[in-house]
């Protein structure tokens, strides 16, 4: 085993540890920092997958806007007691059923796929793959289309949050 | 070297949990916490099905970028939808939303 490979299964271990401490953790800004501990193992997993500008976006779009939002969002919606009550509904059984049968039947038609146990493979002489990515989302033959109507779309998004949450008393 | 399998286990199983938890969570800001799991390891099967089959092109690494884009858009009309609820009906448990059930 080598040693990327170890930290690999640290890493996937921690994330899905804290993954699943999210969605059973009573106390919801646990659950908020636990869904912190999750979003940094997905960035070291961007890092091993060569890829440099995800795991910093994921960084500052994630764990710095997204989930200190969700903190925000908890503490505007707190009852003036704790919460009381199961944090899980009544139907929680059968979302874990659907949750393992949904793992098993990915695994199951991924590991019939010939190219499952495929190695990296390598990057195209004297290309850096960051240098494309930055030109592919400001170019016309590339990507800007979509690129500029994120934009738009996270502008309409903004507009309408702050629509939507308005006080209008 | 990590086999491309690892990856797509290992995002698989992120997935799974972030369904359950959209499933089971009574509060609605963890069913979304359970939505931003479910994205990330879309994002992770992208990204890793990019550097493992296609590097050359950088069409993966673009379509996650636009996945972060429209995630962060979603959590914001999210969150406004349901402190705006909260202000009207005092709660943000999914059992209790229920004006629209028939």
């Amino acid at each position: 085993m080598t040693p990327v490979q170890l930290v690999f299964i640290l890493v996937a271990a921690t994330t899905l540890g804290a993954a699943l401490m999210v969605v059973i953790t009573r106390n919801l800004i646990h659950a908020a920092l636990w869904l912190v501990l999750s979003l940094f193992g997905i960035a070291v997993m961007y890092v091993l997958l060569s890829a440099p500008f995800l795991a910093v976006a994921q960084v500052v779009i994630y764990i710095g806007a997204i989930a200190i939002l969700m903190i925000f969002a908890i503490m505007l919606t707190r009852r003036s007691t704790s919460e009381e009550g199961p944090a899980l509904n009544a139907n929680w059984g059968w979302g874990a059923l659907l949750g393992v049968v949904t793992l098993g039947g990915l695994v199951w038609v991924l590991s019939s796929w010939p190219g499952f146990f495929a190695a990296p493979a390598p990057f195209p002489e004297g290309t850096d793959p960051l240098l494309t990515l930055g030109q592919a989302l400001v170019s016309p033959n590339g990507y800007v289309l979509p690129f500029e109507l994120a934009s738009v779309l996270l502008l309409a998004a903004l507009i309408g949050a702050i629509v939507v949450a308005w006080d209008r008393r | 070297m990590i086999p491309l399998s690892w990856f797509l286990i290992f995002s698989a199983a992120l997935f799974s949990i972030g369904l359950f938890g959209v499933l089971s969570r009574k509060n609605a800001v963890a069913i979304l916490m359970g939505i931003e799991l479910m994205l990330n390891s879309i994002n992770i099967n992208l990204v890793a099905f990019w550097r493992y089959q296609t590097p050359a092109q950088i069409a993966g690494q673009v379509f996650a970028v636009i996945v972060f884009a429209v995630a962060a858009a979603e959590v914001a009309v999210g969150l406004a939808i349901f402190i705006s609820v909260y202000r009207r009906r005092r709660t943000v448990s999914a059992d209790e939303i229920d004006l629209l059930k028939w």
